[in-house]
């Protein structure tokens, strides 16, 4: 009798953590931590501990590594929880305060708030993406760094057919293969795209991977001339690839931006992030990834730290 | 609408039949589909037969059908195809996913051929020696036709595991049924779904006609001397399980 009591005794306690986890990820519920009134206008105290967050892919652990690099030179006690998963699972931690801080990318993260928003270009998107934050949100000014799909080519075609940006390709579209994952041939900045954007149609589409080896691959043995490949990946460097300017903002810009608790965007908080953002650009972001994947595996940390120093944004 | 209802407005779509904006069409999928089976059976079938009748008729090596069976089984297909491709190079697909579907049909192939050649009646091979028939002619005129039934049973075997498989080919952007099934998922949605599961609906469908064809050649192809109860059992055995048959026999 007793050890039942004992068992419905635990069933209850766990239902009520249970009840009490679902309650606070509930967008209704007001009873987040973020208690102060939010926004940039208000004054905030300088906090007394960050929780930085990160997606579960290097570019973002390095980048989270960095904000709490930054942030501990100013004296801000940080304590860090990356490698968390996707979008769909750390974005609720930042509303109930699990975390506080994590590195995002401009246009994804505003389709995550806003289904139906329609911006490509990178302010517009910046702006929308304030403007679609709730209140206990805010991002930071955002860097010139981004993480996006590109066309890219070999520099012997870029050179051959005097490429510089998508534009360009238009006259030679009937003699290119274009390489990138099976979805592109559907995706909206896909192949239909490109045709809606520049008016393009390529010879023929073959379905590949999403930037990985097999396009590479691909696109250096010349099975595709063009192909859908991500800004930051460190082959394009290695292979001496040009990425094709796209002026009509076909891709939507992925801007790192740091996306943030406002109760805890203090100014101190905010100049420092600012700062790093200052310093971070697409070439910083291969370099970083270059780094990460060098044979000896070295430490997201340690390739953080190093950048910081050599930035001086370490003291 | 369930999926059901989807997949089944997917396969019935003419746009799905013939080149269109969906891409190439069903039948040319299918024909491709075949063309990657047939190369990967043909090329195994003539590493794994000679080798087989070799181990069979003498004995020797029979160590290495064992460990050549169960160690091609083992290897984990779409981890060897991408291997193969990006050590080949994409304009190579072709090649990587025939050695990649090669792998696969030789070990029924020559498990078949083996335990066939094998198996047949020591007393009718020394009768036959008995008689002045050279070893040539105890292989093609004795073993192999009292080996055919379990051979075609290897045959069979192998062209089923390869057609399901050959849908890897779609990975490293060749063509093939698999493209529905590879396409589906990165499309998704409920129209990519239903592509996906009509796509998968068809290689089963494929899988079980190319498999009703070989049995019909089997029935036609073994001596009606061979349809004794005895070996027609056997026949019948390896026809309800045609790799595990040639294993039992070795051990």
């Amino acid at each position: 009798m007793k050890r039942t009591f004992a068992g419905v005794a635990t069933a209850v306690a766990a239902a009520l953590t249970l009840t009490a986890c679902g309650g606070s990820s509930d967008p209704l519920s007001s009873n987040t931590p973020a208690q102060q009134p939010g926004g940039s206008s208000g004054v905030v105290a300088k906090p007394s501990k960050i929780i930085v967050g990160s997606a579960n892919f290097p570019e973002s652990a390095v980048l989270a590594e960095i904000y709490a690099g930054a942030l501990a030179a100013k004296g801000i006690t940080i304590e860090k929880k990356l490698n968390i998963g996707n979008r769909e699972t750390y974005y609720p931690g930042l509303q109930d305060g699990s975390i506080d801080l994590i590195p995002e990318y401009t246009g994804v993260l505003l389709q995550h708030i806003n289904k139906q928003a329609t911006e490509t270009a990178a302010d517009e998107v910046y702006t929308a993406l304030k403007k679609a934050l709730p209140s206990n949100l805010i991002v930071l000014d955002k860097s010139a760094a981004e993480d996006k799909d590109a066309v890219v080519v070999t520099k012997e075609t870029a050179d051959k057919w005097s490429l510089k940006s998508i534009t360009d390709i238009k006259a030679h579209a009937n003699e290119v293969v274009f390489g990138g994952p099976p979805e592109f041939a559907k995706r909206a900045d896909g192949v239909p795209g490109l045709k809606k954007n520049y008016d393009i149609e390529f010879k023929e589409f073959k379905p590949l991977d999403v930037g990985g080896p097999l396009t590479i691959n691909a696109l250096k043995t010349g099975v595709v001339q063009a192909a859908d490949v991500f800004t930051t990946d460190p082959s394009i460097k290695v292979n001496n690839f040009v990425v094709l300017d796209d002026p009509k903002s076909n891709f939507a810009a992925q801007n790192v931006i740091p996306l943030i608790n406002a109760s805890k965007a203090s100014s101190e908080v905010k100049d420092a992030l600012n700062a790093v953002s200052a310093k971070l650009t697409t070439d910083v972001l291969i370099d970083l990834l270059t780094k990460l994947s060098a044979p000896d595996k070295p430490d997201a940390s340690k390739v953080a730290a190093d950048w910081l120093a050599a930035q001086g944004l370490n003291k | 609408m369930n999926i059901f209802n989807q997949v089944w407005v997917w396969l019935t779509d003419p746009d799905n039949w013939h080149k269109s904006i969906n891409g190439p069409g069903i039948p040319f999928h299918i024909l491709k589909h075949l063309e990657y089976t047939g190369l990967a059976v043909l090329i195994g079938a003539l590493i794994a037969v000679p080798l087989g009748v070799v181990i069979g008729h003498t004995g020797r090596g029979s160590f290495l059908v064992v460990g050549i069976a169960n160690s091609f089984r083992a290897l984990p297909e779409l981890g060897l195809l991408v291997l193969l491709a990006i050590i080949m190079g994409v304009a190579l697909a072709v090649q990587a996913v025939t050695i990649a579907l090669v792998a696969l049909a030789i070990p029924p192939l020559l498990a078949g051929t083996y335990a066939g050649v094998r198996n047949v009646d020591r007393d009718v091979v020394d009768a036959a020696r008995g008689m002045g028939m050279r070893e040539r002619e105890i292989v093609f005129k004795v073993e192999l036709p009292i080996a055919l039934p379990l051979m075609l049973g290897g045959l069979r075997a192998a062209t089923l595991q390869v057609i399901a498989t050959a849908s890897i080919a779609a990975f490293v952007s060749l063509d093939g049924l698999g493209r529905f099934v590879i396409d589906g998922r990165a499309f998704g949605g409920t129209d990519g779904y239903a592509m996906m599961a009509g796509g998968a609906v068809l290689i089963a469908a494929l899988a079980i006609a190319v498999e009703l064809v070989l049995a019909g050649v089997q029935r036609l192809a073994v001596s009606p001397g061979l349809r004794t109860p005895r070996i027609g059992r056997r026949v019948a055995r390896v026809r309800m399980n045609p790799v595990e048959e040639p294993e039992e026999t070795i051990v």
